[in-house]
């Protein structure tokens, strides 16, 4: 029962990252349609920020801050620079447009910070609590009320108010919003915007769990945070939290547990996808588009 | 001066030109219909003046040029432009598609909300289901009133019969008559069914192959044999 429970606290943890960078796939992919290949990197380019501003002596938690701030802007930018001129091309332009991204921010953040390993401090005290027999990290309760947090804000953001509104307007229909005097560019600018910022917050929660951040540090949790957002439905942010709290979950279990697969876990996620896309070919939460013509 | 003037007007999709010299006007609170066969470049006239496709030639609205701007630049300058299809946000609520209507406004929209509500009960009784599950009738009525949210000095409407049944378009085409009447609304409406619309315009332009071939009073236009023929069916 102990492990059991250690095992779950373990996955929770590493599930809650899993799902704030499935939450920025979705908020991506909800405003534009778009799956963003390069989400990972974008969040390891700012965690490379975060890092840089901790090893100038800042304190993690400022330096976290001061780093989706950057990212905010950067994400904008990229939006403007790089999707703008593909929107309205075929979406296999656009994925190799991300795809390309991703292959580029990698580049630029070895180019600029390095190959070498870097020391990241966790932004939570290190205590740990024993409960039912097991030890409970204030890392692992850190992450929960972090991803708690951001699904409060986002939510308020989106369903109470007014940009919230307009961002869901240009979610559903592009036309219709630029026809009732909605700037849907500046709306999918601040969208990838605030999706960097997600990541550089995830980034900053990863990679201290990690041995050390390097120029990889994100690619693992790209490919199991995709897992993610496909399990609970790309449009569902919902589904992007139990998507990534599953697979996490899934992932430690399966670690524990089952021998011949430790090395390659990997394989129970996405056996559990292929099984939920098979039946629920949305996801568990995603929409099935009905529209009455 | 006229409040919505076009003056030499071209414009179409990428290398088709679909509009060729097109001349219109439609006055202060006045209701002008756009008779014309499919392909015509009816739509085409509705997306050019709202700044969904670019157009070369002159529209001014209230003296102010529009051409070249950008849709939310117009719609904040006082256009509403209702759709072909309706441009339901389908996924949104009755209630966020009114307010959506009213994005550009500064206060005020909540009582605006309340206003067509009471003036069509129906979506009042659906206001937080998801658009996209109402009839086509009730559809059209949320355009509409999302359009009239915006307090437009002109609303464009386009095919708003579209799918409609009969008592349907009936009810529709009389409640924007009085919409007309109460706000003073100035209304652009292109329409295929003819006769409902000529009933409630003042004027009409017949338009053939991206150019006005003919126009004059509603009632004129009306027992014109020519377009009698072509576009009213008797």
């Amino acid at each position: 029962m102990a492990l059991f429970l250690s095992q779950l606290f373990i996955g929770i943890g590493n599930g809650v990252v899993y799902a704030s960078v499935a939450l920025a796939l979705v908020l991506i992919f909800r405003t534009t349609g778009i799956l963003n290949f390069a989400q990972g990197e974008m969040a390891l380019f700012s965690t490379y920020i975060t890092w840089k501003f901790t090893d100038h002596g800042m304190p993690v938690v400022l330096a976290i801050i001061l780093s989706m701030a950057i990212s905010f802007i950067g994400g904008m930018i990229i939006e403007r620079v790089l999707i703008r001129p593909v929107e309205s091309a075929s979406p296999l332009t656009i994925v190799i447009v991300t795809l390309g991204m991703f292959l580029a921010i990698n580049s630029l953040a070895q180019l600029i910070f390095g190959t070498g390993e870097k020391q990241l401090p966790s932004p939570f005290p290190s205590h740990r609590y024993h409960v039912l027999g097991t030890t409970l990290t204030a890392q692992t309760i850190g992450l929960v009320a972090v991803l708690a947090v951001e699904c409060l804000v986002l939510y308020i953001l989106f369903q109470r108010t007014k940009m919230g509104l307009a961002f869901r307007a240009v979610a559903n229909n592009v036309e219709s919003s630029r026809l009732v005097g909605i700037n849907s560019g500046l709306m999918l600018m601040l969208g990838w915007g605030m999706a960097a910022a997600l990541g550089a917050l995830a980034g900053a929660m990863v990679v201290p769990t990690q041995p050390a951040l390097v120029p990889s540090s994100m690619q693992s949790v790209l490919v199991l945070s995709f897992a993610a957002a496909a399990l609970g439905g790309f449009d569902s942010p919902l589904g992007a939290v139990v998507g990534g709290l599953v697979v996490g979950v899934a992932d430690a279990m399966t670690h524990q547990y089952i021998d011949g697969l430790d090395q390659i876990e990997l394989v129970v996620p996405f056996a559990l996808i292929l099984l939920v896309l098979l039946f629920r070919p949305n996801g568990l939460f995603g929409k099935t588009v009905v529209e009455r013509v | 001066m006229a409040l919505l003037e076009i003056e030499g007007l071209t414009g179409g999709y990428g290398p088709v030109q679909v509009l060729h010299e097109l001349d219109l006007e439609v006055g202060d609170g006045e209701v002008v219909v756009v008779l014309g066969a499919n392909g015509a470049g009816k739509t085409t006239t509705l997306r050019a003046i709202s700044g969904m496709i670019s157009a070369k030639g002159r529209i001014t609205l209230g003296g102010t040029s529009i051409v070249g701007k950008s849709p939310e630049r117009v719609a904040r300058l006082g256009v509403a432009h209702v759709p072909q299809g309706r441009g339901t946000f389908t996924d949104l609520t009755v209630e966020e598609n009114l307010r959506l209507g009213g994005y550009a406004r500064k206060g005020g929209v909540a009582e605006d909300v309340q206003r067509w509500f009471t003036t069509f009960p129906r979506l009042e009784e659906r206001r937080t289901q998801q658009a996209g599950n109402l009839s086509g009738g009730e559809q059209q009525m949320l355009a509409i009133a999302r359009g009239l949210m915006s307090r437009p000095r002109l609303l464009l409407l386009d095919e708003p019969s579209l799918g409609l049944a009969p008592l349907i378009t009936q009810d529709l085409f009389q409640r924007l008559s009085a919409i007309n009447e109460e706000m003073g609304t100035a209304m652009l409406i292109v329409e295929q069914n003819a006769n409902l619309a000529l009933a409630i315009a003042k004027r009409a332009y017949v338009l053939e192959t991206g150019s006005i071939i003919s126009s004059g009073p509603a009632s004129e236009v009306q027992q014109d044999d020519a377009v009698r023929k072509a576009y009213l069916g008797y």
